[in-house]
């Protein structure tokens, strides 16, 4: 399910966006500690398509899409 | 010898509309117009959808027929919009010679880069892949040596898929299809072109040209030429805007029409869009043409040439309603009318004055007209109108300058 999230990042002198932090609305948030890739795709499971951030959070990884200029992830069940 | 793509998003609004809505994905969806404004047609649909053969154009109810399961999806062209920018970002990364046709379909030049990625079949697979994984909506793209038959490829296998027609093998791809598949022709030309016993497109490449300009005139000579692949007409640079030759807005009424009155609101709606749309432009125009559809969905049009251009919003209502009442009697209601205007010249250029009208009043209008503009747009289309629209605030209350959709123009 696509879930649109509030994310704390950082615009450096050439203009590039980089997430640092995701924040679920229930309180909790997470470092992001590395970002792996960046590409534009789409999310064919949460529904969107964008700039595809794979991030690496506690030995998870995690896709974090930025479209247009809003942050969304793909909330799967279990979580 | 150039390489040219035709790139097609497949139902590309219903993609769109997928890709937003996970849990619809695998059933037959429709993407419709507006069923309480009377826009209730099928605008797109997607491949399963296809199978039932739901077609573009035909009404919600029709199509539910067909199909009981149907999903029906509003449109969001924001949305649209969003998609076709992306996809011609992609196309840029290739060339610059991309030419839109209308929002979904576009033709690429890629002779420049064909030396880079090998051959032109490459480009095409690589745009397919990019758009299907950037983007998560498929394309088919037509690869060959000129527009038309390159715009035949995409037609030729879908959806996802790349289709090559080189010189060597049109004649078993292009020849065997039928002659109604290629550009311009239309429902009267393929049963005029079937009276002489051309059914396909190789029969047309084929049959003797003084013949057919017996039959066709000018047209005969464009027929074949496409149909020989002949076409040399250049992929137009992204970066040269088109010379905008006609402007017009045509509305669906929320509901039919019944007296003069309530064809004057509309076109009063219409002639303010456009000719906002004009002044926008820079433009004023000599020939003013209006559409008419009548319940039956009978539909005419008339046009009349003015003495002086004109880019005045009360002098083109005036022409408008002048043909509408030469031509109509409302022997039956009215459920469409549509305004719209061409001969272009500059706004700019100075123009012959006349004895029989007063310039005071053209300079007049026109302050009006301009100061109307900038209200509309600090504040809104509704921000100010002409008191007769108040009396019906559901018949006017259209906008058809924001409305308005690209569709796409004329090859020529």
């Amino acid at each position: 399910m696509k879930q649109y999230v509030s994310v704390t990042a950082k615009f450096d002198s050439d203009g590039n966006i980089l997430p640092l932090k995701i924040h679920w609305d229930d309180g909790r948030s997470f470092e992001i500690d590395r970002i792996t890739d960046i590409r534009y795709a789409a999310s064919l499971k949460a529904g969107g398509a964008g700039i595809r951030y794979t991030c690496r959070i506690k030995q998870v990884e995690k896709h974090l899409f930025l479209e247009d200029n809003r942050w969304f992830v793909n909330n799967e069940k279990e979580h | 010898m150039r390489t040219i793509l035709h790139s097609d998003c497949n139902g590309f609004f219903a993609s769109v509309e997928c890709l937003y809505n996970p849990q619809i994905r695998n059933k037959p969806v429709a993407v419709c117009g507006d069923k309480d404004k009377r826009h209730g047609i099928i605008l797109a649909k997607n491949e399963i959808a296809k199978k039932y053969n739901v077609k573009t154009g035909e009404p919600i109810w029709q199509a539910v027929q067909k199909c009981p399961e149907l999903v029906t999806a509003q449109a969001h062209y924001d949305r649209y919009i969003r998609f076709s920018k992306l996809c011609r970002e992609i196309y840029s990364d290739y060339t610059d010679n991309i030419e839109p046709f209308g929002l979904d379909e576009a033709w690429l030049d890629v002779t420049g880069s064909v030396m880079l990625y090998k051959s032109g079949r490459n480009i095409a697979e690589e745009i397919r892949h990019r758009i299907k994984n950037e983007l998560g909506i498929t394309v088919s793209i037509g690869v060959s040596y000129n527009k038309i038959f390159a715009k035949l490829g995409s037609d030729y296998k879908k959806p996802d898929a790349v289709t090559e027609i080189t010189k060597d093998n049109y004649k078993d791809i292009v020849w065997k299809l039928k002659a109604s598949d290629l550009l311009y022709v239309g429902k009267a030309t393929e049963k005029k072109l079937s009276k002489l016993g051309i059914y396909t497109i190789g029969d047309l490449a084929n049959f003797p040209l003084p013949q057919l300009r017996n039959n066709f005139g000018k047209w005969a000579d464009i027929l074949h030429n496409f149909s020989n692949g002949l076409d040399f007409s250049p992929v137009m640079k992204s970066n040269e805007v088109s010379a905008v030759k006609s402007i017009g807005n045509s509305t669906t009424a929320i509901r039919d029409l019944e007296n003069l009155e309530d064809a004057k609101i509309i076109f009063m709606v219409l002639c303010d869009s456009v000719c906002r749309r004009m002044r926008e432009q820079g433009f004023r125009a000599k020939t003013v043409c209006i559409s008419v559809r009548d319940t039956d969905l009978q539909s005419f049009t008339r046009q009349k040439k003015l003495d002086v251009s004109t880019n005045i919003t009360k002098d083109v209502l005036s022409v408008c309603m002048e043909l509408f009442k030469e031509n109509y009697t409302f022997s039956k209601n009215i459920r469409s009318l549509g305004v719209s205007v061409t001969d272009f010249e500059a706004d700019t250029l100075s123009h012959q004055t006349s004895i029989f009208q007063s310039e005071e009043e053209i300079i007049k209008s026109e302050k009006l007209d301009s100061t109307l503009d900038t209200i509309k747009n600090r504040f809104g289309n509704f921000a100010v109108k002409p008191a007769k629209l108040m009396f019906d605030k559901n018949l006017s209350g259209f906008n058809p300058k924001e409305e308005h959709t690209v569709h796409p123009v004329g090859y020529f």
